[in-house]
């Protein structure tokens, strides 16, 4: 059975690991549901947050290809219960839409996003959450005519109290060893 | 000649004395401070001012102007694998570039070292469509263990150390680093270090005494124990180790096609080869065994048969230098990771002595069944055509003992793998995982080079030798002395035997129409004979491998005949047919 992944993966911040780490996925045929990358806590590493569905199995597989890629300092995967995460999204409305009474007020007020700008023409609504909280205010709006809508991928931090820089700390650590400690990883994680 | 020029060069010691040179000349400066004194290539525009800077060099760099990149490639695999030093390519941008890559798949997937460095247009052309510019960082990423493009010259001698290191370290692999022209032709004050970590990188992971221990007891209690190896012996020079190991703990040894001639043909523990065309007693006991030990070899599906089927009675003891090949096919009941030349010293200390003859008289009664089915015919007709399996066995009994026997692709690779007789480890040079037809022949030359004190024997069928055959242009102008064998069934043999066995005999595009292999080596310089008749054929071997130059021997042998024993697509190993 397929279940939602998030990959958390380290690198050096390098021209191509983005494409040696997604052609590691495209070989599979797994497809990448959400990606984001950006600098970490630590200057010069990059953290990936990649989102996917599929089986651990075959997670633990992806992860241990990921590692093998020489920029790539560590590579974790967790289930959803691991993770603390986070999206964003945007929704451009016309301006009319807050012109017409108050309801457009209550729907913002109730789904804590708010107002980023208010243009002659249009305003943009911000709100941050799970993918199902973005897509109800999507659902909520949408009668009021959503210009536009866009929203991030996924950005996630795990719930281990290991710091990616105990990793990188204890070189002698070395990559991961062995799938128990994969495992390990993602239940302790 | 060939000796004073390939002779081993120790690596110059860090001069961190700066001087300013060209990138090019800093590219060729650097490789000579990694001990390179021979490079494969091709010439070409956004290569030249690297060509031009190796015309102050050829004393001490030794370039092969081969006829294609590819061969250039699969030329510095056969000098890689048996010198177990790093093989260097040159080539040129786009097509230059794109012509490496089957040889690059080739190096990747049989884990040898290579670095290829191709020349690429000026940085501000890059993207731009220019002429012969192609996206070879991209395209050649998914087949390298690392690829780097450098568009200053400051950055050379850092990328080619880096490009060293991570080739020949760990898990070996190819390379590339491409290398944009103003870069090449840019000056800057060069000095050289050579890489000794990667922060991002662990080549060997630690041994872990733990999973040694597990692994010690398993085998401490086995009654059907089997060790399974592969390439990883040779690569981690662990041949006495393994020998060792199995002689100590009575263990039979059963080899990969990769891991052929790590271990003695003729030692006893020796079963065989694993595989499609394998042994029938490794494969048919595989099942029966208790507990496998796999060292340096990553179980593909050719090895394997059928997974659900395969060593399902065994617990597994998985050795390994790559952690992404424990589970990756066959679980690990017990992985341990690390060089297999450690793993395997650390692990003879903890097993006991121990004997199971009971055990391999299973192989050997195997072993009876398969040379009264299979072998006795195969090495010894006595009427009807050639068989491969005489030709390769006259071969092997009349060439050096210590010869490197170069295969290509098919039939003729399993039956040369199946019937030589080895005694020294890196004798055995063959296209494994990817299964390249034209390997041979350029890989033999890169051997001839790698190994110039040795007789290199090419065994090819007449398929692959025409993929390649344009290299016999890099053995006429190299002059060097090289045995191309090839067998001629006038098929694409080994489709046709599946089109034979699977395909109701229906002969789709295997036929091969041939041209006249004596007057294509005439043209060539090259010496040749073609055999159709038992009786000429030992004298024929005899004069081919005595011959004092290059020589191409070409045997007619039987057109339909098949290579058995088998296990068929999709089967498990212990259904394998020998018949």
């Amino acid at each position: 059975m397929n279940e939602e992944y998030t990959i958390s993966v380290f690198s050096e911040n390098h021209v191509g690991v983005l494409h040696r780490i997604t052609t590691i996925f495209t070989r599979r045929g797994i497809n990448i549901e959400s990606i984001t990358v950006s600098e970490s806590e630590i200057h010069g590493i990059h953290r990936f947050n990649i989102v996917v569905s599929s089986t651990e199995v075959l997670m633990e597989k992806v992860v241990k290809q990921i590692e093998k890629q020489i920029e790539v300092l560590r590579a974790f995967f967790y289930p959803l219960d691991k993770i603390i995460y986070q999206e964003i999204a945007l929704y451009k409305l016309p301006v009319e839409a807050v012109q017409n009474g108050t309801s457009i007020e209550h729907i913002i007020r109730n789904n804590h996003a708010r107002i980023l700008t208010v243009e002659k023409d249009f305003l943009v609504v911000e709100k941050t959450g799970h993918k199902q909280e973005t897509q109800a205010l999507f659902d909520e709006l949408k009668p009021y005519g959503v210009l536009e809508f866009v929203r991030s991928g996924r950005v996630a931090l795990s719930k281990s109290p290991q710091r990616f820089k105990d990793y990188l700390d204890a070189p002698e650590l070395g990559k991961r060893n062995t799938d128990e400690e994969v495992r390990e990883l993602a239940e302790n994680n | 000649m060939i000796m004073e020029i390939v002779a081993e060069k120790k690596p110059k010691n860090d001069e961190r004395k700066a001087v300013r040179v060209s990138g090019a000349e800093a590219l060729i400066l650097s490789l000579e401070h990694e001990g390179v004194t021979t490079i494969f290539g091709y010439p070409g525009g956004a290569i030249m001012p690297v060509y031009d800077a190796l015309f102050d060099h050829q004393e001490n760099i030794h370039h092969i102007l081969m006829r294609h990149e590819q061969g250039a490639v699969h030329a510095a695999q056969g000098f890689a694998r048996a010198s177990g030093r790093v093989g260097v390519v040159f080539a040129t941008s786009g097509p230059g570039a794109t012509n490496l890559i089957t040889g690059i798949a080739d190096a990747m997937i049989d884990s040898t070292p290579v670095v290829c460095i191709t020349g690429n247009v000026f940085s501000p052309l890059l993207g731009t469509d220019a002429f012969q510019e192609t996206d070879v960082v991209g395209i050649s990423m998914p087949v390298t263990k690392w690829n780097h493009q450098v568009t200053s010259a400051e950055e050379i001698p850092d990328a080619i150390a880096k490009a060293f290191y991570i080739a020949k370290s760990g898990r070996p692999g190819p390379v590339l680093v491409d290398i944009t022209k103003d870069a090449q032709v840019n000056e800057f004050d060069f000095s050289y270090k050579t890489c000794e970590g990667i922060r991002s990188y662990h080549p060997v992971p630690a041994l872990d005494n733990d999973k040694l221990k597990e692994a010690a007891d398993l085998i401490n209690k086995a009654k059907r124990p089997f060790v399974l190896f592969g390439q990883g012996i040779i690569l981690s020079h662990a041949e006495n180790e393994l020998k060792a190991f199995i002689e100590k703990t009575g263990i039979p040894a059963a080899w990969t096609l990769l891991g052929l001639s790590a271990l003695p043909t003729n030692h006893p523990l020796n079963v065989g080869m694993l595989g499609m065309h394998g042994n029938y007693g490794p494969n048919f006991l595989s099942n029966e065994s208790d507990v496998v030990i796999a060292v340096g070899m990553r179980f593909d599906d050719r090895v394997t048969g059928k997974v659900s089927e395969y060593l399902n009675n065994s617990k597994v003891i998985h050795m390994d230098i790559d952690p992404s090949e424990i589970n990756k096919i066959i679980h690990a009941d017990v992985p341990v990771l690390g060089d297999a030349k450690e793993s395997l010293s650390a692990l003879t200390a903890l097993v006991n002595e121990n004997s199971h003859e009971e055990w391999i008289q299973r192989f050997r009664d195997c072993d009876k069944k398969e040379h009264e089915k299979v072998i006795k015919n195969e090495l010894f007709p006595t009427a009807g055509v050639l068989t491969m399996g005489e030709v390769i066995r006259i071969m092997s009994e009349n060439a050096k003992s210590d010869a490197i026997i170069v295969t290509d692709v098919g039939q003729h690779q399993m039956v040369t793998s199946r019937y030589s007789k080895f005694v020294k480890s890196k004798s055995s040079i063959t296209s494994g995982g990817l299964g390249t037809m034209g390997f041979c022949l350029p890989a033999a030359i890169g051997a001839r080079f790698g190994a110039p004190e040795r007789q290199v024997i090419g065994v090819i069928g007449d398929g692959g030798f025409q993929m390649t055959i344009q290299e016999l242009g890099t053995i006429f102008q190299t002059d060097i002395e090289l045995k191309i064998l090839i067998l001629n069934n006038h098929y694409l043999g080994m489709v046709r035997q599946w089109q034979q066995l699977f395909f109701d005999k229906r002969y789709s595009a295997t036929e091969m129409v041939n041209p006249d292999f004596q007057t294509i080596a005439r043209g060539y310089g090259i010496e040749s004979k073609k055999i159709e008749k038992r009786e000429d054929l030992e004298s024929g071997i005899k004069e081919f491998l005595n011959f004092k130059g290059s020589y191409l021997l070409e045997v007619v042998v039987g057109k339909e005949n098949n290579v058995f024993p088998m296990v068929p697509a999709g089967c498990s190993v212990a259904e394998i047919r020998l018949e």
